[in-house]
């Protein structure tokens, strides 16, 4: 019994001076040898994996962006391409043939030159993955751009872009397409098809890979511990759900990166991530909420840095449904929706009003839209001249339980839309379901009355991923299937000439807004990063892929 | 005793083929799947339903439950749908984590509980006996998260005395052979990374200790106060011993019986109050990461975590039943 008693007047005492002690001075943080500097990242969650031809979520991206780079990149803070590591191309053969000029000098980091024959391997490669590589989870990108693949293992795989891959010289590589392709330039930037070191892919069991319990997972340690590229990062190690580590790549063939260390940590919850900023356990991060805005603001050692917009909110339409099949009452509704005021009212200044489906920063947009400027009067005109007798009946869906970037408070932009139709000769019936996974579901399935609340971020700079993602060929979220837009989007797709391209998307949105009206959209919404101020040099890429080379910090 | 022990382990037979039943009807009882949860606006029909062939959802209910046995009997939790990596070696990363903070909250809950309850039994009735109650009526009502959140506002974020996130200085640089992080520091002689893991385990600790040491300080003071006014304390009192030995001896042993108790369950119920503790303080244990999988509908991690906690439930509780022995030698399993 005694020693009992000994014992626990031990923990006591080792507890009491636990809490006497560690709050005694701050100065003692993370003292000790084993410390590290550079600057502290926080996303919301560890990355998935990072092979970049696996990945298709952001949290990976941000990782592997600074480690791996693609032919093309896209101009920070906007969606144009620039070169990267081909340093020029030109596009010949009717739009299907690519001759790429390469980069000379470059290395990935294991030594590897990169040459036209890296970029034969790395095309070749997604071409030919097999069984578990061919699952819609492991190269969601790539069956998104290409198609399918040499031998496609599913019959609802498309028929493959791809065609081949010639080396002509060192410094030379040529792609054949089997059919020509605007996005397939831009969509070069996309982490999914960056260059990675041949060597390393083969040495580290890059391609081997299981579906277990059905879920797709690679087996190699690769894509864990073996990332190679021929960014300005290198990887340095990956802690699960506490860091990944990136070190300076000083061969790198660019100016060099100026933080010779970046840790990216994971902070699931939003507000602990804040708060983690604030004590300084972090030095920037990303998905600042909007309620947090002044938080930052306020604070004199913080700042906020705003990512530009690459969203669309939009009220959406179901053309199958009476009386949304009918394009006067859609006209009467969309002058009816006071989108103003709710842009105003609902995004704490952090959005612009939409007139169109995809945002202005992307080629394809234009001013000379038909504008539906909030006029309950003529919309009453409309219907009553459509022979409709007032008020209109209209079933309005909205989600719950949800904050999206370009959303961030559903319900009330619901009631201020709702407000505003009743005021336009329609009577709005209220229906909702959760976000998750109930309602996205319901609207994709056309099951979502005749509105809807809903929108869509955008993964990379071209047109096709808003335009052609909505209403290329049959849609039963709009409950439409309209020929002459999706001849109209598959042109523009096929298109080889940029000039003309930005022609034919202006022409689809020109069209869109007027003839067909499938909805109407509302907000492009600016998501938001905050970071120290001593954080400097850091410009947010429109789909979140933000460089850390030319980022200092604390005069790092 | 031997043969106690090897029939309660028997026992966990039944219990676990019950407890995988219920979990698994639990889990697929939660609305919505987690092809939606992966894909969001991008969940078209046809992609859902690929995903669902891919991940075997389209199966019946009773040959998916069957597939899970036979995995979960082989030692396999199968693949998480969210992360896709395999949710025994996520256990194993997780579980130290959680295990940690219990111990930790487990620690200060003795250390203030015990002594608090011993203090107002002394002083039965008296002021310090009322503010004890009041105290432990405060940790039994305060909502944990709540507590945590306000733990963490004035000692790491207007106070900048503790770390407010993780379990470790993301740039101290070191490795975790067994994952717990204290015992790692130790073993590899690293002082100032031990410094700082305490130093994160401190607020966690304190918030989720506050209900056990609630619990333990009112046990406790009926205990000491029952065991008082026997009479062989009087007997004890009465024949000259000195009264603290009469406090360790005689009062201490013999209330430690109920105490014992208490501190079993409360270790079982330590593990389902982290998933809030760990949520506030984003602490990489069992919690968050149940957490996660209920919000992914991520059924591999949610069906391996919750049978794993399920044992562990167990196990703990046949612990608190040999201790009897060790406190009570009158008490004799057969």
């Amino acid at each position: 019994m005694n020693q009992k008693v000994k014992l626990l007047a031990l923990f006591a005492a080792l507890a009491l001076t636990l809490v006497v002690v560690s709050s005694s001075s701050a100065a003692h943080r993370g003292a000790g040898a084993a410390k590290a500097t550079g600057m502290v990242y926080a996303g919301s969650s560890d990355p998935t994996y990072l092979d970049p031809a696996f990945v298709s979520d952001g949290e990976s991206f941000r990782v592997t962006t600074q480690i791996f780079e693609g032919l093309v990149a896209l101009k920070p803070g906007t969606t144009n391409v620039i070169p990267a590591l081909a340093t020029s191309w030109k596009n010949s053969g009717g739009g299907k043939v690519w001759t790429f000029a390469l980069r000379k000098g470059v290395k990935f980091h294991d030594g590897t030159p990169f040459n036209s024959a890296a970029v034969c391997y790395n095309f070749n490669r997604w071409f030919n993955f097999s069984g578990a590589l061919q699952d819609p989870g492991a190269t969601f990108y790539y069956q998104s751009i290409f198609g399918g693949y040499k031998h496609n293992e599913s019959s609802s795989l498309a028929a493959p872009l791809y065609k081949s891959c010639r080396a002509k010289g060192a410094n030379t590589a040529i792609i054949t397409l089997n059919s020509p392709n605007g996005p397939f330039l831009p969509s070069l930037a996309l982490q999914a098809f960056a260059m990675q070191s041949p060597t390393a892919l083969k040495k580290y069991d890059a391609d081997s890979a299981t579906i277990s319990n059905g879920a797709f997972r690679p087996t190699g340690s690769y894509a864990f511990q073996h990332p190679t590229g021929t960014g300005p990062f290198k990887f340095a190690g990956w802690t699960i759900k506490e860091k990944v580590v990136l070190q300076r790549n000083d061969q790198y063939w660019g100016p060099k990166a100026k933080l010779a260390q970046v840790i990216i940590r994971p902070i699931a919850d939003n507000s602990a991530r804040v708060q983690a900023l604030q004590t300084g356990e972090i030095n920037a991060m990303d998905l600042l909420q909007p309620q947090d805005v002044p938080t930052v603001q306020n604070n004199s050692k913080l700042k906020v840095v705003n990512r530009p917009s690459f969203n669309v909110a939009y009220v959406g339409f179901n053309l199958s449904k009476p009386p949304t099949d009918n394009l006067q009452v859609r006209k009467a509704i969309a002058y009816g929706l006071d989108r103003q005021s709710v842009v105003n009212a609902f995004y704490a200044g952090r959005a612009q009003l939409a007139i169109e489906f995809q945002p202005p920063q992307l080629f394809g947009w234009t001013p000379k839209v038909e504008r539906y400027t909030y006029n309950p009067d003529k919309a009453k005109q409309i219907l009553t001249a459509a022979g409709f007798k007032l008020p209109v009946t209209l079933d309005f869906w909205y989600p719950t339980g949800v904050s999206r970037p370009y959303m961030p408070d559903p319900q009330r932009n619901f009631e201020a839309f709702s407000a505003s139709l009743e005021k336009s000769g329609f009577n709005v019936v209220a229906h909702s379901a959760p976000w998750r996974p109930d309602y996205v579901a319901k609207v994709n399935s056309g099951d979502a009355g005749n509105l809807n609340l809903i929108g869509w971020s955008g993964d990379y700079g071209d047109p096709d991923n808003f335009l052609g993602v909505f209403f290329k060929g049959d849609s039963p979220q709009f409950g439409m299937n309209n020929a002459p837009l999706t001849a109209l989007l598959t042109k523009a797709v096929q298109e080889p000439n940029l000039k003309k391209r930005v022609a034919l998307y202006q022409q689809a949105n020109i069209m869109i807004m007027k003839d067909i009206l499938p909805g109407v959209p509302y907000a492009h919404s600016v998501p938001a990063l905050a970071m120290q101020r001593n954080v400097t040099g850091y410009v947010a890429s429109p789909i979140g892929t933000d460089w850390f080379r030319p980022v200092s910090f604390g005069g790092q | 005793m031997l043969r106690f022990v090897v029939r309660r382990l028997l026992l966990l037979v039944p219990i676990l083929l019950g407890v995988s039943i219920l979990v698994f009807a639990w889990v697929h009882a939660l609305p919505g799947s987690p092809v939606q949860s992966l894909l969001g606006e991008r969940a078209t029909p046809e992609l859902v339903k690929q995903y669902n062939q891919k991940y075997g959802l389209n199966r019946s209910i009773p040959v998916q439950y069957w597939a899970y046995v036979k995995t979960t009997a082989s030692g396999e939790f199968g693949t998480s749908i969210a992360s896709h990596r395999q949710v025994m070696s996520e256990l194993r990363e997780r579980f130290p984590a959680t295990i940690e903070l219990a111990v930790a909250a487990m620690i200060v809950a003795l250390a203030v509980g015990i002594p608090l309850g011993v203090i107002a039994a002394k002083h039965y009735g008296g002021p310090l006996d009322h503010a004890s109650l009041v105290v432990s009526l405060l940790g039994i009502s305060t909502p944990i998260f709540f507590l945590a959140l306000v733990l963490k506002y004035i000692f790491a974020v207007k106070l900048g005395w503790l770390p407010s996130v993780g379990r470790i200085d993301v740039t101290i640089v070191t490795k975790h052979p067994t994952n717990f992080y204290v015992l790692d520091a130790l073993i590899q002689g690293q002082w100032s990374v031990l410094w700082d893991v305490l130093r994160h385990l401190v607020l966690p600790a304190l918030a989720l200790g506050s209900v056990p040491l609630a619990v333990i300080a009112r046990i406790t003071r009926a205990a000491v106060v029952d065991v008082q006014n026997e009479d062989y304390v009087r007997t004890a009192r009465a024949k000259g011993l000195a009264p603290r030995i009469v406090d360790r001896r005689h009062i201490l042993r013999n209330a430690m019986l109920p105490i014992s108790t208490v501190i079993g369950l409360q270790t079982g119920l330590l593990l389902s109050g982290a998933i809030l503790t760990e949520t506030v303080f984003e602490y990489p244990g069992m919690g968050s990461w149940l957490r996660d999988a209920i919000f992914n509908r991520d059924y591999p991690v949610l069906q391996g975590g919750i049978l794993f906690l399920a044992v562990v439930f167990v196990l703990v509780n046949l612990i608190v039943d040999i201790s009897y022995a060790i406190f009570n030698p009158r008490i004799r399993y057969s």
